[in-house]
């Protein structure tokens, strides 16, 4: 009876991947704990094990067969044990040379199962793009389909290349090529002096970064993700973005600060947490938080280019959805100028980050109703772009802000401050926060669901200030 | 109070590990009298200065913390005088108007900085903790106990990344030794040998706790061992003992063998700031530093011996006043910031 070997999952929101290498053949042995193959995504590489004991009898995925799908059947194995088996004896006495036919009958192996979670849905509205072209792009530019991992890396591999001062550390960034990939090759062309391996220490390598940029370099200080930067936020804080008005002007800190921010998949309380609005609170400080690949490189670059100190989130549902970034030698775009990335004239709903995937199927939902929603990306958390937010807010007269977030002293909380404030004559109806539940993030999938914004909740409450 | 007067033979502090190279045991400096008087100057201009910002203290002239350098003179001279100004990196934490005398910053704009007058060397936005000059290559005056370290060693890796020849002096006190962020870097300056001078200045009290109170291994020179620095305990209340310290630290530093620290036993006279009536020890124990190990007296009896009257360190005292008097003026009459200046030097950049 031939067990069927699939090809595995090596993250929750993992879809496809590489079949990178077969480290087996038919006609091979394998027990339990034998490397059968190399299975790599963009971001991780990975070993695939034997589970059960037996002979492989066929390869069905050639190696270096490019998106294969979870679930595919990518080889068969005809059986000695059945399950486990570890007790069972580990040399299997060699079956003929040629492996029996596959058309006998398989015993399939139990799907790698799709739990639907609250992150997944998170991810699976981040395909969404733009539907206005952005307005720094030159009309007729050819547009590359991209990863936001790769445009991160783009943007600032260029500016490496431009600037001797500019410097990339943090944990796993050089040998490791990045805990999310997203530093991958800057180590071979940059070399070890600018692309450096930290020990795993927050607190004194953000302190490290922000003295060699009072010194005068320019650092890019990863965080594996910014969950960890708690470690270090007093650098962040006291000492990058206080030291230039503390000295009267003469001592600046052009740093930035950047990595993973907000939650993840299934990862739960300690490790998904969004602290754009922490940081947007910070005089001194400049927070950017980008949703797609053409931002993530033109705002990277603004950012390595200022002289101010940058907390630059990232979102890593986003790492690998590819977007479409402009072909130019020299793409930068400018820090604090919000973006309408689908224009209407029903309701505005306000977001940043992963947030702008949902607010984006939000307003495809809304559109089937009949409701056109205009969806502004802030891109830029401090300064925030109000004069954008509140052109659209008298546009539309309504407005929701959503957010991947806690809703208490958060970003929506400050939109719904300016809209009262500077656009209260022009608001029909009460601002809106859509933003996760107030809670730790839970890790049971269900509970995680019910935590994270959602696109229901967000068309739910675009109708209610419509009055619909 | 015999253990500052008298650190246990700074010169003979058992190597870490002796099958590790050692910097050389460091020798009192050998000074010519130029070099004397012009260190015990700088001791006394800071002497004199910080006696004056007391005074505009109690004026309600200055506001806030203000932490006094009294009795440690001799630290900051010392050593400082071991680098080479304007292209080596100092940076210290909020007890730092002494370390920036020593580095010849004008005292006019420190004093206006106290008294937060635009014409303060932070435009009177700093105050006494946070204070630099980017051009003496003093980085602060940093208010967190501990952050200078992290900073510092930040300061070390831009030396070596451009290939600068500098190094940076880090001072931090016997409370901030027991910062974690002190060990991470600690741990990275070793690991990629940085050049940067460690500099613990133990005074004998994190504010009002005094180190036997607080630290597991007192002997803070001892505490780079499990990192592979080197360490030397040194008498931090002679100027010339510290200027051979330093020599030795900043030779082997600037000879690519990565950090040393430098542990300087010295004594505060005032209290941790303005504000601590310090009960936490005795007057007595002040009075006998003050009369047998004060680091200004112990240099005027090495001048005298060297030959220098009376007359002329007389001379010299009214010369400090002088400018010392003229820092206060210049700070008291100073105008306040603009209103304007409220909103300046926030970010750099227009977005």
């Amino acid at each position: 009876m031939a067990i069927e070997l699939k090809m595995p999952a090596l993250s929750p929101t993992m879809e496809e991947g590489t079949l990178a290498k077969w480290l087996v053949k038919p006609g091979d042995t394998v027990k339990s704990g034998d490397i059968l193959a190399e299975i790599e995504t963009d971001k991780a590489t990975m070993e695939f094990e034997a589970v059960d004991e037996g002979t492989v009898a066929e390869i069905l995925v050639a190696e270096g067969t490019d998106g294969v799908k979870v679930g595919t059947v990518i080889a068969t194995l005809t059986g000695e044990g059945e399950g486990e088996g570890e007790s069972a004896p580990s040399a299997s006495p060699p079956k003929s040379e040629k492996a029996e036919p596959a058309e006998q009958k398989t015993e399939p192996t139990p799907e790698p199962k799709k739990v639907e979670t609250g992150a997944r849905k998170l991810f699976e509205a981040a395909t969404h793009d733009a539907t206005v072209a952005e307005a720094e792009v030159p009309a007729g530019t050819e547009m590359v389909r991209t990863t936001v991992r790769e445009a991160l890396r783009d943007g600032m591999a260029e500016e490496m290349r431009k600037d001797e001062r500019i410097f990339v550390m943090g944990e796993e960034v050089a040998e490791y090529q990045g805990a999310y990939k997203v530093t991958q090759g800057l180590l071979d062309e940059f070399g070890p002096k600018r692309v450096i391996d930290t020990p795993i220490t927050e607190y004194g390598f953000a302190g490290v970064g922000t003295g060699a940029a009072m010194g005068g370099l320019r650092p890019i200080v990863e965080f594996m993700t910014f969950n960890f930067a708690m470690q270090a936020i007093d650098h962040i804080i006291n000492s990058a973005a206080k030291t230039n008005y503390m000295s009267g002007g003469q001592m600046r800190c052009p740093i930035v600060f950047r990595g993973p921010n907000g939650a993840a998949s299934r990862v739960a309380a300690q490790h998904s947490q969004n602290f754009a609005p922490w940081y947007a609170s910070v005089p001194g400080l400049v927070v950017i938080s980008p949703y797609d690949a053409a931002d993530a490189k033109g705002l990277l670059k603004a950012a390595i280019r200022s002289e101010d100190p940058v907390v630059f989130l990232e979102n890593e549902l986003l790492y690998g959805r590819s977007f479409d970034v402009p072909k130019l030698d020299d793409f930068v775009l400018p820090i604090g100028k919000a973006r309408i990335m689908k224009p209407g004239k029903d309701v505005t709903l306000v977001s940043y980050s992963i947030g702008v995937g949902v607010a984006l199927e939000a307003a495809e939902q809304l559109a089937g109703e009949g409701i056109d929603a205009e969806v502004v990306d802030l891109r830029t958390l401090r300064p925030l772009d109000t004069e954008t937010v509140l052109k659209s807010l008298a546009k539309t007269n309504r407005m929701v802000v959503v957010e991947e977030g806690w809703p208490i002293c958060s970003i929506s909380s400050e939109i719904a401050a300016v809209a009262m404030e500077q656009g209260f004559d022009d608001l029909d109806a009460p601002v809106l926060r859509v933003t996760n539940r107030d809670v730790p993030l839970p890790y049971a999938a269900n509970l995680e669901k019910a935590a994270l914004v959602d696109t229901a909740r967000v068309v739910e409450a675009a109708k209610k200030v419509c009055y619909r | 109070m015999a253990r500052a007067a008298k650190p246990k033979a700074p010169a003979s502090a058992p190597p870490a590990t002796p099958n590790r190279e050692r910097p050389p045991e460091p020798q009192r400096y050998q000074a010519s009298k130029d070099e004397l008087l012009e260190m015990y100057r700088q001791m006394l201009l800071i002497r004199r200065f910080e006696e004056k910002a007391g005074q505009l203290y109690g004026l309600g002239l200055i506001g806030g913390f203000c932490h006094l350098y009294i009795g440690q003179e001799a630290v900051a001279v010392g050593l400082q005088s071991a680098l080479k100004g304007g292209h080596d990196s100092v940076i210290t934490g909020y007890r730092d108007h002494g370390h920036m005398l020593a580095y010849g910053i004008n005292p006019n704009v420190i004093m206006a900085e106290l008294t937060g007058r635009e014409a303060g060397i932070s435009r009177g936005k700093g105050g006494s903790m946070h204070m630099f000059s980017v051009d003496h290559r003093f980085y602060g005056g940093h208010g967190i106990v501990g952050a200078q370290v992290s900073l510092g060693t930040g300061l070390a890796f831009k030396h070596k990344y451009a290939d600068d020849g500098g190094l940076c002096m880090a001072y931090f006190g016997d409370g901030a030794a027991n910062q974690g962020q002190v060990y991470e870097s600690f741990n990275m300056a070793e690991l990629w040998k940085l050049p940067i001078i460690f500099v613990i200045e133990n005074n004998q009290y994190a504010m009002g706790t005094s180190i036997n109170r607080a630290s597991a291994e007192d002997q803070l020179y001892r505490r780079g061992e499990s990192f592979r620095i080197p360490g030397i305990q040194v008498d931090g209340m002679d100027v010339l003992a510290c200027r051979g310290a330093g020599e030795t630290a900043a030779e082997w530093v600037r000879a690519g063998k990565g950090p040393i620290i430098l542990e300087m036993k010295t004594y505060r006279y005032r209290g941790h700031s303005m504000s601590d009536p310090a009960k936490y020890r005795s007057r007595e124990e002040v009075q006998a530093v003050r009369e047998k190990s004060d680091p200004i007296d112990h240099a005027a009896r090495e001048l005298e011996k060297m030959g220098v009257g009376e007359a002329e360190l007389k001379e010299i005292d009214k010369d400090i006043r002088r400018i010392v008097n003229e820092s206060a003026d210049f700070a008291e009459t100073s105008p306040e910031p603009a209103l304007d200046e409220l909103y300046t030097d926030v970010l750099v950049e227009t977005y």
